[in-house]
């Protein structure tokens, strides 16, 4: 099992650095989106798979899970989101402002300002 | 941006009710098995969403006439007030506390202090969430 | 009640910010809750700093959990001594934005994005939970991103969304690293990681994490290949803002790395802290070459700040007594004087119109105060004893000899000649030579309001260099923690 979940990690890393390394901004959030996805898994997979049970909610259970990486992705999924949030609307706002999601173009009519 | 959609506004004044109170089921399910504050704000927020597309933003603003960041705020200092509660009845920060009361129609009920906490939590995502939307979504 | 009395640098920035959403648009009842805040967080920053030196390092755990169960919150002197600096600069930041921000900015949540910058701050430096350490870098960055858009100039935008993609990858990485590290481990409070990784007597699995710690941080502190970012992205944001960002921000990249390399990976230091010196080296000679290369007055202080990084992790690579005390002294010395030179020459942007030095020239005809106030300050940047650079330089060279570096050490040495030069440039260039225009005398009538705390702010980093004896105690305090990590994991596992 770790070895699908460490190729479903890669293969997220992977997508996330092409789309990140693109000139619209649009792609970009969405990369930034995927690696940190990859990194959610890449903890859940850390922590060790495998364990049925929840811990603590009843007495007698050998096979539990950990639960430190669930709330550790909870909270880093929190944060991601928030992140994202104020990302697309800075997006938004830069694109109604210059008028373009490309950041090569952005550059370029910055260049032309000065 | 008018929108003439018969099927969607009779659709929606249905949904939006059925996802405003799975929302808070969800919310009040949250201490022992999936959900709470988080994803029940979140819920919440996709159910005032489906306004907004719906309706525009000046008919659900005079719907709803809530001030999000009045809202985030109250949800921040709620969270913080349980959170410090602790530190002034001599714990630590973040103690929780439990009991178990009788009440009417529920019978014997658990109830914590976590659960302000997660109102608190409810109602900060709910009001950033919608302070976005409406930041991007306000100047059509 | 008192077990608690350490979280009020984290809650009482956090409490202020939260009342001020309330009225966002009362600008004056802004002003007046902040500035009240800030001095009551400053009243127990100091007072907990005198409990550290007399009663010990002071734990708590949230939620009544035992150690290490729970998330742990540490003051110990070295985190306590950045707090205090930390909240001192917000301060004078504070009041220094009521002329210079303008109202605009002030109505669109500048000052709660200042407090919960702080609040993200002091959290990072009190944190003892190295996955809360994660979270409170997250806090810090959101409220940098609200204050570094605020305004949404054109630029300002560009450069805040590379500013963003920069500090994302690095999060990203944090948490990565820190999968890592917990499945090695299996534990995520810091004391208890420094126990764990004793018993294990740092395999090199430890060592490769130990890397990966540092291009995170070193990410956030701008230390050699990885500063980048920096130069553009801090120069867009408007002063006070700046001066915020320059004198916290990195540091707190600093202080993590200066935390994780004399706590955790304290037993194999021939590869990890050989790199840590080379980088800290290569980090100076990018800074002076930045500073050197640029008439803009922002980017030059601005690649002075690269220089400090490399300066005080330089002196953290030593490992031992002098080096480590010497970081110490010149990190508080570096928030402090940074924080001053860029009010300083914010006033000189306000005055002149421009930031390009080649366009200014004898401002000290019209404005002699603000030109000598500048020379002090520079001095203290470059370490002129007794200002308050040298005695943590000095310590750091010392550290270095003791260390046997030999030529890295004469190379620091060198290095603050070039600050010197590079800051000295500004005074000949800007103050100097005949007098250019500078702007309607209508649009200068805040003048006094800028200087008055730039000028305070220099006045305390040269009392904190002339009362460098005064302050040596609790310095070292400071680095017996760092040296002996034991010091700091009895504490917080005492139970």
């Amino acid at each position: 099992m770790e070895v699908v979940m460490s190729f479903a990690i890669g293969f997220l890393f992977m997508a996330a650095v092409y789309l990140i390394l693109s000139k619209s901004i649009l792609r970009i959030i969405i990369g930034t989106g995927l690696l940190s996805h990859g990194a959610h898994l890449l903890i859940l997979t850390m922590g060790g798979l495998g364990g049925e049970a929840p811990p603590v909610l009843a007495d007698g259970v050998t096979n539990m899970a950990d639960p430190l990486p669930q709330a550790l992705i909870l909270t880093a999924i929190v944060i991601s989101f928030g992140v994202t949030a104020f990302f697309l609307v800075l997006a938004y706002r830069a694109y109604q402002e210059l008028g373009t999601d490309n950041l090569d173009e952005i550059r370029r009519i910055l260049a032309d300002d000065d | 941006m008018k929108l003439n959609n018969v099927i969607l506004k009779t659709t929606t004044q249905v949904v939006f009710f059925m996802i405003f109170l799975f929302s808070i089921h969800i919310f009040f399910a949250g201490h022992f098995s999936p959900g709470g504050g988080f994803v029940g704000g979140l819920l919440t927020a996709s159910a005032l969403v489906l306004l907004l597309l719906t309706y525009d933003l000046k008919t659900v603003q005079q719907l709803l006439p809530i001030n999000y960041t009045t809202m985030t705020a109250i949800g921040l200092l709620l969270s913080l007030g349980t959170a410090a509660t602790s530190a002034f009845l001599g714990d630590a920060f973040f103690k929780h506390y439990f009991d178990h009361f009788t009440l009417p129609l529920f019978g014997d009920t658990e109830l914590h202090t976590a659960m302000l906490f997660d109102l608190g939590v409810y109602l900060v995502v709910v009001g950033v969430t919608m302070i976005i939307i409406q930041s991007i979504g306000g100047d059509e | 009640m008192m077990t608690n009395f350490l979280l009020t640098p984290i809650i009482l920035p956090f409490f202020t910010a939260i009342l001020l959403m309330f009225a966002p648009k009362k600008v004056y009842y802004q002003r007046v809750v902040t500035l009240v805040s800030l001095i009551l967080t400053t009243a127990c920053a100091v007072y907990l700093i005198q409990t550290i030196h007399t009663e010990g390092i002071q734990v708590v755990t949230f939620g009544n959990w035992p150690e290490p169960f729970g998330i742990t919150m540490v003051a110990d002197m070295v985190a306590m001594l950045l707090v205090t600096t930390s909240v001192i600069v917000a301060l004078f930041t504070v009041w220094y934005s009521f002329k210079s921000i303008g109202i605009e900015r002030e109505k669109f949540f500048y000052y709660p994005g200042v407090l919960l910058m702080l609040t993200g701050v002091n959290g990072a430096f009190l944190t003892g939970d190295i996955f809360n350490l994660f979270v409170f870098f997250e806090v810090l960055l959101m409220a940098s991103y609200l204050l570094s858009v605020l305004g949404g100039e054109k630029g300002q935008l560009r450069e805040s969304i590379k500013y963003i993609l920069v500090n994302v990858i690095s999060s990203a990485l944090f948490v990565i690293t820190v999968a890592f590290l917990y499945s090695v481990v299996g534990t995520l409070n810091m004391a208890d990681i420094s126990v764990k990784i004793a018993e294990l007597n740092q395999p090199g699995i430890i060592t490769t994490i130990g890397v990966l710690f540092l291009i995170v941080f070193g990410l956030k502190a701008a230390i050699f290949p990885l500063f980048f970012w920096l130069p553009s992205a801090y120069a867009a944001p408007p002063i006070p803002v700046l001066a915020l960002f320059g004198a916290l921000l990195t540091k707190v990249g600093v202080y993590a790395i200066t935390r994780t390399y004399t706590l955790f990976f304290v037993h194999d230091t021939g590869f990890t802290h050989t790199l840590l010196l080379v980088l800290s080296c290569l980090t100076i000679l990018a800074g002076c070459i930045g500073a050197l290369s640029t008439f803009n007055v922002k980017n030059i202080i601005i690649y002075n700040i690269v220089i400090a990084v490399g300066v005080i992790l330089y002196g953290v690579a030593q490992m031992n007594e002098d080096g480590l005390m010497g970081a110490m002294f010149y990190i508080v010395h570096d928030m402090f004087i940074k924080a001053s030179l860029f009010f300083l020459v914010g006033i000189m942007i306000v005055v002149t119109g421009t930031a390009n030095l080649k366009k200014m020239g004898g401002i000290m005809r019209t404005y002699p105060t603000l030109a000598w106030t500048y020379l002090i300050a520079a001095f203290g940047l470059a370490g002129i004893p007794p200002l308050s650079g040298f005695i943590g330089k000095m310590l750091i060279v010392e550290g270095g000899l003791a260390a046997g570096n030999l030529w890295s050490s004469l190379w620091i040495l060198l290095s603050s000649l070039i600050v010197l030069l590079s800051v000295i440039r500004i005074f000949i260039y800007g103050f100097w030579g005949e007098a250019k225009t500078l702007v309607p005398k209508e649009s200068r009538t805040h003048y006094k309001q800028l200087l008055i705390p730039s000028m305070l702010l220099v006045l305390l980093t040269v009392a904190y260099g002339i009362g460098a004896e005064w302050i040596t105690p609790y310095m070292q305090d400071a680095a017996d923690v760092l040296l002996h990590p034991s010091v700091y994991t009895d504490a917080v596992l005492k139970e």
